[in-house]
């Protein structure tokens, strides 16, 4: 993949001075089967998106419409069956990883105190112990989890526990971050505080971010773009530019604007809800 | 839930014990998963949170208390226990767990803990003390079933003095210090060794159980993480899985120079814990959550990394559930192969006092055998406390609200 990065390089949008950015990822023509008894399952199709860098770029759609798959197919967890892909490497020579991501229902290890967890990654590219830990405590006190950082995850709540699993990515410093449906475990309450909080990390660092959620609420208020998929197979339906004014704040949501947009997403996004309904009618 | 308009507690009554319920007035923890256990809240009379307090009237306690003594007297008076035991011990059984449960809806949340604890020693002791009482009467014949005065004596005896072949129960550990004038610290630690039963038995189950475990961790770990691997193995491992080990005590005897030495024995135990390790270890791997490997992948875990960082510790509590079948399992084999080919030990102490018809004696090899299965599986407690120690304060929550 190196390789397509440096190809990269020389893409016409870098070289226009447009002032446009140079696109972080490129997806072109993604297909995704999984070999099933009788017919392989396509989870995704014909799927292309380009995120530029420091975007957030929010993928919506109905549930088993691929989405989770793209994101896998980001991670680098699975292969795509064809088409390409590609995450841009920073220009100032900083080694770091491609993507971080933060799973569903957190996937932060019971077995690890909050401090372990989130220098996880380091660990994991031989960062010796002194600095992995001074690195991790540093991201542990950004999400406020101070108190905790020798508590085991089973002593948090699962706000504490996402933002473990959040810091965990960002201590990594990768290219860009993966977000799978990172709140879709959390009550209405504090996936609004958690909604802020994501906010407030990502407009200070402005990592290029591509964020599953099944709430287009959530997309809309956190995103620079949302992406409608279509049901099974997943393609992509629909592109909206959300060009609500930054920094956001959650009384926002109540706007004209937010309502308009969030109908506009809805409207796409209905149909396709209503097909996967009649299709496990 | 009993509200204050319930015409079994009567308003005139002395203040009655109240807990804190789980109601929507509580204060509930928001941000903390162990939530620390309700403290009890002190009696408000007329505020509305009061319908919802649970009042437990001291009467309740006394009627079950009553049922069983007049149960008892009748129950003896017409002589059921000769015509009918059994359904005189279900019975009393019965009325003692109403009893019980009765008493724990009256104890103040703070004390719940320390109520079950007594509950778990209290009961073991009643059963020994109707033991007593039963043999003591005649009713259960002392001569095969010695009281357990007598098995403490015989334990005792068994302890300080030694047996005509030069052994006691414990090896004496208290003249060490006199032993190690003579001998050495070596030296006196040997000769308490070689005169104990219990040391004797403890040190084949635990070499056995350590010499099974290594391998066996690695065995299971190999089939849980390659489907190859485990495709090849598992007709294999489950053949030999249901064949009671101590049926290859023969052929082990057969490899050793020494058939009567210790090799066989401590070979069998470590083959019989092998395999129960060698399977939980397995489906422990298995187990291990998709999206902890998933996590492992992303961030780059490689092969080793990812067995020490994300296989086994997500495996441990399994493989340690194995560990402790396989304890028991050790400790099986032990006594079993100590009644046939021993001439020390606690199962050749049972099966030799069976020999020389001694009851108290043998019933002394039992329980001995009990006590180091009950210590045993606290050590090993201790060690996975110690080891998981992600997995304290868990079930602190279990309490039953009653």
């Amino acid at each position: 993949m190196s390789e397509a990065h440096s190809a990269r390089r020389h893409d016409p949008h870098q070289g226009s001075p447009a002032a446009e950015p140079a696109p972080k990822i490129v997806a072109d023509r993604l297909h995704k089967r999984f070999p099933a008894a009788g017919e392989p399952v396509v989870a995704l199709e014909e799927l292309s998106l380009t995120v530029a860098e420091g975007e957030l770029v929010s993928v919506v759609g109905p549930s088993g419409c691929g989405k989770t798959t793209f994101l896998r197919l980001l991670a680098g967890l699975e292969e795509p069956t064809s088409g390409s892909l590609a995450i841009r490497a920073s220009d100032d020579g900083a080694q770091r990883p491609q993507n971080a991501v933060v799973f569903q229902e957190y996937g932060i290890f019971p077995w690890k105190t909050v401090l372990q967890n989130v220098a996880f990654g380091l660990q994991m590219r031989g960062v010796a112990r002194r600095e992995r830990e001074e690195q991790a405590q540093a991201w542990v006190e950004r999400v406020g989890l101070a108190r905790f950082a020798g508590a085991y995850p089973h002593e948090l709540s699962g706000g504490m526990k996402q933002r473990v699993s959040i810091a965990r990515a960002l201590a990594n410093d990768p290219e860009v971050l993966l977000m799978d449906e990172p709140l879709g475990a959390l009550d209405a309450q504090t996936r609004t505080v958690m909604q802020e909080e994501i906010l407030d990390l990502w407009e200070r660092d402005q990592k290029t971010v591509v964020y599953i959620t099944h709430s287009i609420d959530e997309a809309v208020f956190l995103s620079d773009r949302v992406v409608v998929m279509t049901a099974h197979p997943g393609r992509k339906k629909a592109e909206h530019a959300i060009d609500l004014p930054r920094p956001r704040r959650w009384e926002q949501t109540g706007g004209a604007d937010f309502a308009a947009l969030r109908l506009q997403i809805w409207s796409d996004l209905e149909d396709e809800v209503k097909r996967t309904m009649a299709g496990q009618a | 839930m009993t509200s204050t308009h319930d015409p079994d507690a009567p308003t005139s009554a002395p203040p009655p014990h109240v807990r804190g319920r789980e109601h929507p007035a509580d204060p509930a923890p928001a941000d903390s998963a162990a939530a620390a256990p309700a403290q009890p809240q002190p009696p408000a009379p007329g505020s509305a949170s009061q319908r919802l307090l649970r009042r437990v009237p001291h009467h309740r306690l006394a009627a079950p208390s009553a049922a069983l003594v007049g149960f008892m007297a009748v129950f003896t008076l017409v002589g059921g226990w000769r015509l009918a035991w059994w359904a005189g011990a279900l019975v009393t059984f019965a009325l003692l767990v109403w009893l019980a449960q009765t008493g724990q809806e009256v104890v103040p949340r703070r004390h719940l803990r320390a109520y079950e604890r007594g509950l778990a020693t209290l009961f073991p002791l009643l059963l020994l003390a109707g033991w007593e009482l039963l043999a003591g009467t005649g009713a259960l014949s002392a001569r095969w079933f010695p009281p357990p005065s007598d098995i403490a004596v015989a334990v005792w005896e068994l302890s300080v003095e030694p047996e005509t072949g030069g052994t006691s129960l414990l090896g004496r550990p208290w003249r060490l210090p006199e032993l190690i004038g003579e001998l050495g610290l070596a030296g006196a630690l040997g000769a308490i060794v070689e005169e104990s039963h219990v040391l004797a038995t403890l040190g084949r189950v635990f070499i056995g159980f350590v010499l099974g475990l290594a391998p066996g961790i690695v065995v299971g770990a190999l089939m849980g993480a390659n489907r190859t691997v485990r495709i090849m193995l598992d007709n294999v491992m489950s053949a030999f899985y249901v064949l009671p080990k101590i049926a290859i005590f023969p052929i082990v005897m057969l490899l050793f120079a020494n058939p009567f030495g210790e090799g066989p024995i401590i070979t069998v135990v470590a083959v019989s814990a092998f395999f129960f390790v060698a399977f939980n270890t397995m489906a422990g791997v298995q187990g291990v959550d998709r999206i902890f490997l998933d996590v492992g992948a992303n961030y780059g875990a490689n092969r080793l990394q990812m067995f020490r960082h994300v296989i086994i510790p997500g495996a441990l509590p399994v493989i340690f559930a194995g560990f402790r079948i396989a304890l028991g399992a050790a400790l099986i084999v032990v006594v079993a192969v100590e009644f046939v080919r021993a001439d020390q030990g606690v199962g050749h102490l049972t099966i030799y006092y069976w020999e020389v018809l001694s009851p108290p004696r043998m019933y002394a090899g039992l329980f001995t055998t009990m006590a180091l299965g009950v210590l045993l599986t606290f050590g090993l407690l201790a060690v996975e406390k110690r080891v998981m120690p992600w997995r304290r304060n868990r079930g602190d929550d279990d309490l039953p609200t009653g």
